[in-house]
């Protein structure tokens, strides 16, 4: 068994315009989702969500906001899973909720510390 | 009470009392000696009230007996008085022996033995067998019945953790405040497999298995009611008992099998431990910390509906995905698909059921079962012959055959 980040991108600034039930309807498919990853004993960390503002930090003191130019599409949360190989990792995220609003995951296998 | 069942009784109630004074006052080496001398003290008081009839308060007889046996022994074991009546601030073996039988002290020393006992320097199994042996007055060969293993095995584990807890020179006291928490975790964690040893056990014997239940509420209730140890958890803890204590008597008919939860009969739910569990769920929701044995206790709260609403399973779902993040169990995976089959449908449950590596339990194939009845009935009886194949215990066998001929009976 392998460990793999899964990050979740989307087009940011969704959220704050919902309403409390919009947000717990949104919310009950990751709860799902997770619970049946956490159900086969696969899933290491349940990561966090991440807030839409941040800051980007380049060389030469420059400090840009975002949203950012360079990806168009914005990080906004990650979690740690446990798979026998990329392939199975990658089933996993296809049952990942932010595919159904047009969001992409992307599967990256951890190298373990020496 | 009839004479003959009072000292059985007594032995019930005060064996651990006086242990515990006697450890605390003379400290955790002498645990055995302890025992010793108040199964003594037990003896004699079989052997005179049978021929001389009652003592007036036959408590504070055994008391002030052992306290006295206590008293002989400082005197007649030269070794002890010089080496302990020292540490103990004694000037001399003469003075007077002074016991605290004050229902405070009583109360306290049995606290801190259990913060002695549930100590991480023993096994599990060493910290739940020595509850019931020094807190809860169970000897060796009920500790053996309820634990389905041999008395020698019990034994020899017990004088084992007896011999580590000396070693280590554990001292019988509460935790400094800054630590109660962390240690209550190891207390908490014996107390709940205590608990479910009795509820869950293969063992027969309803009426240990009960006692076992019984044993571990009231340890749990006795943090409860101190300040000190009154955490969140030790509050969620008893809430969580006493959810399932409500169920013991619809649970099982009087052969001893078991009743699925669908089939109870919920007049013969206890409506008082499920107030009393509200009580304390109540009171476990300060702080900050959610422990499984919070999501565990509102999960049984939820159980004690029991009608079938969107509204019930849908909190139990989340509250098991939630459960499962802070902690895998099998038992949970199994029981959170189960409420996802209730809650989103059978369908999602089958296809994630299948991804639950559990094919050892029996418990697994019991659920493929129900998720397929009334979808493919074929492949439910098949996974029900699985179930049984793996199923160990008698109690078990019968229920799976119960559900077996069942659906054989609407398929022909």
């Amino acid at each position: 068994m392998k460990e793999f980040l899964l990050i979740f991108r989307n087009a940011s600034g969704q959220q704050s315009q919902m309403s409390p039930e919009q947000l717990q309807a949104m919310m009950k498919p990751w709860q799902d989702w997770m619970g049946g990853i956490a159900a086969q004993n696969k899933l290491v960390s349940p990561g966090n969500r991440l807030e839409a503002d941040g800051r980007v930090v380049k060389p030469d003191n420059v400090v840009t906001n975002g949203p950012y130019v360079e990806i168009k599409e914005a990080v906004g949360g990650y979690i740690i899973i446990r798979a026998a190989s990329l392939d199975e990792a990658a089933a996993i995220s296809k049952g990942c909720p932010i595919l159904t609003v047009g969001g992409t995951v992307e599967v990256r296998a951890l190298v373990p510390m020496d | 009470m009839q004479e003959n069942e009072l000292i059985p009784h007594l032995f019930r109630t005060e064996y651990r009392k006086i242990v515990s004074v006697l450890c605390k006052k003379f400290g955790i080496q002498y645990m055995e000696t302890a025992e010793d001398l108040v199964s003594e003290t037990f003896l004699l008081a079989a052997e005179t009230w049978g021929l001389k009839g009652l003592p007036k308060n036959p408590t504070a007889w055994l008391y002030i007996v052992s306290k006295n046996k206590a008293k002989d022994l400082l005197k007649h074991h030269a070794v002890f008085s010089q080496k302990v009546a020292p540490e103990l601030k004694l000037n001399s073996s003469t003075e007077e022996t002074e016991i605290d039988w004050s229902s405070k002290n009583i109360n306290d020393s049995q606290l801190q033995m259990m913060f002695a006992i549930c100590n991480s320097c023993i096994t599990t199994e060493a910290q739940i067998g020595l509850s019931l042996n020094i807190l809860c007055g169970f000897g060796a060969e009920e500790i053996a019945d309820a634990f389905l293993d041999n008395k020698e095995t019990i034994y020899k584990r017990l004088a084992r953790a007896k011999e580590k807890l000396r070693a280590e020179n554990v001292k019988i006291e509460l935790p400094p405040p800054a630590e109660i928490d962390q240690r209550l975790e190891t207390v908490l964690t014996t107390l709940y497999l205590l608990f479910s040893e009795g509820y869950y056990s293969s063992s027969q014997n309803i009426t240990l298995r009960k006692d076992l239940c019984v044993e571990a509420m009231r340890l749990t209730l006795m943090l409860a009611d101190n300040e000190q140890t009154s955490t969140p958890s030790a509050n969620a803890l008893l809430s969580l008992m006493c959810f399932h204590a409500s169920r013991f008597d619809a649970r099982t008919n009087s052969n001893g099998d078991l009743i699925l939860y669908e089939e109870q009969e919920e007049a013969l739910w206890n409506q008082e431990l499920i107030q009393k569990g509200q009580y304390y769920l109540n009171r476990s929701s300060s702080g900050n910390k959610l422990s499984k044995y919070h999501l565990e206790a509102a999960i049984a709260y939820w159980h004690t509906h029991k009608a079938d609403t969107h509204e019930k399973w849908e909190n139990i779902l989340q509250l098991y995905n939630r459960l499962l993040l802070l902690e895998y169990s099998p038992m949970a995976a199994l029981n959170r698909t189960y409420a996802l089959a209730k809650a989103n449908g059978k369908e999602q449950a089958i296809a994630e059921a299948e991804k639950l590596d559990l094919s050892g339990s029996h418990f697994y194939y019991s659920l493929l079962a129900d998720l397929y009845t009334g979808i493919n009935n074929d492949k439910a009886l098949e996974h029900l012959k699985a179930a049984l194949s793996l199923a160990r215990t008698s109690t078990d066998k019968k229920t799976i055959e119960r559900t077996i001929s069942r659906l054989s009976e609407k398929k022909g």
